[in-house]
């Protein structure tokens, strides 16, 4: 689904990603785990269009999408729902959503309103609030059903339980198996490892820009190096 | 003293006046609120459709209120493409480089201007300039009462926009979140070109609103802009109602003004308001902030 090959990127004269491969395959969710600073913002960025790589390939469905523009990753069904949510605060709940599928065709907008509505029935419960008047968890639901509004072939989750409560973290992780379930390929970013794993059909480690651990979650998660490193055990 | 008669006439022409500056600020807000910048090209670009609307009746003998029919789309183009061809690339994405672009836009129109027009005032004369439309006892100027009209039915139509169409959502969604918007596929420097073309378009049709009872020089657009800026103040930076009815409530303002201390001293009241509201309300009347 999504290939990425020795892809190398950074902001002036720092090299962020110093040649990092991985890849997504049909149906699966993929945990790329790792602390802060070691490049995983930057690779989302890079992949969504809106931060430039220096060189290595990134294929997409069988398109490269290596310098494409953000429209265009959109388009090709790659949706990225950032760190930090980055919603529409200025406008309702359904502005936000609607906006999600800015680039789909207006006709599809109905059908894929209700199925974002029955996922989360507590945006249909509010479809004029003002988003920036939620909640912190209720505006990371907005901002993974803005994400399904433009109908993702893969979707990139970048820290989606970062600042929720752990009962909410519990449900941000079902609702990530419920969206793989229905056949939706994952890719997600987390701090959070333990969790990050359980669900996870694979695993990457980041450090210093390029993977050096990755493998099965399941095999990852008794791996003694990754347990010292993360778990402090 | 004056009658109630002549002093309820002159703010209710005043509230009209105020009607056109609310369209001009509205322009600049809108283009503040979403690029974060004050476009110091404003008032030169008035000044431009100014002397197309003046061409349109010179040359090819239009009504300046059908000329507007022309202009319009004419300054939205100039809009979109200084936007996307001169003054995005030459800032290269800082807000100061912006800043510095549309200042140094506006001297080099102005002078282009100049040399094309010479400093001559040029005027549009008509047959309604002086007509007057009787109201009760009030008689009211007849291109006010036009003014006044087109101005509130483009506030609305651009609300419309604003709050009903995709590239209107998108606008707003850029206004606050850049990053969250190119993320969702918004081309966001399709969307700061289009703000700003909506923006210079709102100039186009102030221009023909102002060319019956004014005159077009190449310096006549900034005298109306740093009323505009004094608008925006007032209403809050960036909000579209506030706008305009800070436009409304500075026409009435200098109206009073011109009544009481004369013609020539009618501008002290709108700058004394500005100084009260940077004092006592820095946020503006409408101010998120």
């Amino acid at each position: 689904m999504l290939e990425i090959t020795d892809l190398r990127a950074g902001y002036g004269g720092t090299e962020v990603l110093r040649g990092l491969t991985l890849s997504v395959g049909k149906g699966e969710i993929v945990a790329v785990l790792g602390s802060n600073g070691v490049g995983k913002t930057t690779l989302n960025k890079v992949l969504s269009g809106v931060q430039p790589a220096r060189s290595g390939a990134i294929r997409f469905n069988g398109q490269d999408i290596f310098g494409a523009s953000a429209k265009t990753v959109v388009s090709a069904g790659l949706i990225h729902v950032p760190e930090g949510r980055k919603i529409f605060p200025n406008l309702t709940i359904l502005e936000n959503l609607e906006l999600g599928g800015y680039c789909r065709p207006k006709s599809a907008r109905r059908t894929n309103l209700d199925k974002v509505f029955s996922i989360f029935p507590r945006l249909k419960e509010r479809t004029t609030q003002l988003a920036g008047t939620m909640s912190g968890g209720e505006q990371q639901m907005l901002a993974i059903g803005r994400g399904l509004m433009g109908e993702p072939k893969l979707l990139i989750l970048d820290e989606p339980s970062l600042g929720l409560s752990p009962l909410l973290v519990e449900e941000m992780f079902t609702l990530i198996r419920r969206l793989s379930d229905d056949g939706l390929p994952i890719m997600l970013v987390e701090q959070n490892v333990v969790q990050s794993l359980e669900l996870a059909s694979r695993a990457y480690i980041l450090e210093n820009g390029t993977v050096t651990i990755s493998g099965d979650a399941a095999k990852l998660k008794d791996d003694p190096e990754l347990r010292r490193a993360y778990l402090g055990l | 003293m004056y009658s109630p008669t002549i002093i309820l006439e002159a703010l209710v022409n005043g509230l009209m006046l105020g009607a056109v500056y609310a369209l001009i600020a509205l322009g600049l807000t809108l283009i503040y609120g979403v690029l974060h910048i004050v476009n110091f090209a404003h008032g030169a670009l008035l000044t431009v459709s100014m002397y197309l609307v003046w061409i349109g009746c010179e040359y090819f003998g239009l009504d300046p209120y059908v000329a507007i029919l022309f202009v319009t789309p004419a300054m939205f183009a100039i809009g979109y493409f200084l936007q996307r061809l001169v003054i995005g690339p030459a800032s290269r994405g800082s807000d100061n480089g912006i800043l510095l672009v549309t200042l140094g836009l506006s001297i080099v129109i102005q002078n282009l201007l100049l040399a094309g027009f010479n400093s001559d005032t040029r005027t549009i004369v008509t047959d309604y300039a002086f007509g007057v439309i009787p109201l009760g006892p009030l008689l009211l100027s007849q291109p006010r009462v036009i003014g006044l009209a087109v101005s509130v039915v483009t506030a609305g139509l651009l609300w419309l926009v604003l709050n009903r169409t995709d590239i209107g959502k998108a606008i707003r969604a850029v206004a606050k979140e850049k990053l969250g918007a190119s993320l969702v596929g918004i081309d966001v420097a399709h969307v700061y070109a289009m703000t700003f073309a909506i923006g210079t378009a709102c100039l186009a049709i102030a221009g023909g609103l102002l060319m019956p009872s004014f005159y077009v020089s190449p310096t006549t657009g900034a005298a109306f802009v740093l009323v505009a800026f004094t608008i925006v103040v007032l209403g809050g930076m960036g909000s579209i109602p506030g706008a305009l009815i800070g436009g409304l409530l500075i026409g009435v303002v200098e109206a009073a003004s011109s009544l009481f201390l004369g013609d020539s001293l009618g501008q002290i009241g709108i700058f004394l308001i500005f100084i009260l509201v940077l004092l006592f309300k820095p946020t503006g009347l409408f101010g998120a902030r």
